[in-house]
């Protein structure tokens, strides 16, 4: 008299007891494929973030503002490669992800298709949008894919420096001259809000969250999340004498959180969609790079094989 | 020395390997050596066959000293 229990029902079981899904178990094949996008998307988005940074190393203020920014800079393509390398144990090639970023088949994160017109914007970057990364990546630590859990432990360790070397460069323009002061608050003026919709859709239209959630993908919800970084951050803002750019926010005692004003949605969707300001300069730099340094690959492998080829050849003589 | 398996990567060979390893992995000083091996060569037990591979050893307690019984006079045993 045993009922027939599906692989689904197993698998279901298997997350709510809080286990790690690994490489070689049976998952979904919709589990499989919404991991592989949301992971191959996060490695795109540091790949493709290492653009708007990269635009001040050379013009950085001191040598020691362009060894941190460089530092900064290299660990996001670390945390890509790593990301990249947890995708591919569900199956997908690293070929297949790059060709569907330059083909604009896959999105990246949306903050990264505004430009960085101020050094002040180094700062602000840190600070904002390495913050609200590290409130979804955090998150993240607890998500039930192993490999994606795994990465995103790294990850957090090395993105603690990101956003204290970015509020430190805010502080001391906040606490500098005049013009200094004014650039940092110019710099806030532009990234605060585009760094509120990084945590996506409000969560009633969110389509995909409800199952993420259910597979412990997701561990907390778009406005959760959202709501913590904005607690989070408003005290630092105002420890800086800055403003945040919203009329609408306040403390309300009642919900013990801060209240804000409405997202604009429509400019979200429409970055998303490929028109914001940088999108189309981003993606060109990528293809740009990618088909310049198409020598480098080729000569690394043929230098490979003829190595090899080398080898057996001696090895078939002796 | 032991090593421990910290992810994985592409390169052209060997020597390629070691060097991006190097620029991914040890960016936080964590390590003094590094192996590199290509993923075709490994062969790995699974996790889910943890427990017939291992149950044999978790029931030999007489493997360890202290399943035996020797009296507290007895000396530099």
């Amino acid at each position: 008299m045993g009922t027939k229990v599906s692989l689904e029902d197993k698998f279901q079981a298997y997350v709510d007891a809080e286990n790690r899904v690994e490489p070689k178990d049976w998952m979904p094949e919709k589990y499989r494929k919404t991991l592989i996008r949301q992971i191959s998307q996060h490695a795109h988005s540091e790949i493709i973030g290492m653009q708007p940074e990269a635009n001040w190393i050379t013009r950085a203020p001191s040598l020691r503002a362009k060894l941190i920014l460089l530092a900064k800079v290299q660990d996001e393509a670390g945390h890509g490669l790593y990301l990249y390398s947890a995708a591919e144990t569900l199956g997908e090639p690293r070929e297949k992800m790059i060709a569907d970023l330059q083909s604009g088949k896959a999105k990246y994160s949306s903050i990264f298709n505004y430009p960085t017109p101020s050094w002040a914007d180094m700062g602000t970057i840190g600070w904002l949008v390495d913050g609200a990364a590290i409130q979804n990546q955090v998150m993240l630590t607890r998500t039930s894919y192993g490999p994606y859990a795994r990465a995103m432990v790294k990850i957090c360790k090395e993105e603690s420096f990101h956003q204290r070397q970015g509020y430190e460069v805010v502080m001391k323009l906040a606490q500098g001259t005049p013009e200094q002061k004014a650039m940092a608050q110019e710099s806030l003026n532009r990234w605060w809000w585009p760094s509120l919709m990084m945590f996506g859709p409000s969560d009633d239209n969110s389509p995909n969250s409800e199952q993420s959630m259910k597979w412990k993908i997701k561990r907390k919800s778009n406005d959760t999340l959202r709501q913590e970084f904005v607690d989070k951050t408003v005290p630092q803002a105002e420890y800086l004498g800055l403003t945040i750019p919203d009329a609408d926010l306040k403390w309300n005692e009642e919900r013990g959180h801060y209240d804000f004003g409405e997202i604009n949605w429509a400019e979200f969707y429409e970055v998303i969609k490929g028109n914001g300001p940088c999108n189309k300069e981003r993606i060109a730099h990528h293809v740009k790079a990618h088909e310049e340094g198409a020598w480098v690959r080729e000569a690394a492998n043929a230098y490979a094989k003829k190595q090899a080829d080398r080898a057996s050849n001696d090895a078939s003589a002796a | 020395m032991s090593h421990k398996h910290v992810g994985s990567l592409h390169a052209a060979d060997a020597e390629m390997a070691i060097k991006n390893a190097r620029d991914v992995y040890t960016r936080r000083s964590e390590g003094i050596s590094i192996w590199v091996v290509p993923s075709e060569e490994i062969t790995a037990s699974s996790p889910d066959e943890k427990d017939p591979l291992f149950t044999p050893s978790d029931d030999k307690v007489y493997r360890h000293p202290t399943f035996y019984d020797i009296p507290d006079d007895v000396e530099n045993m």
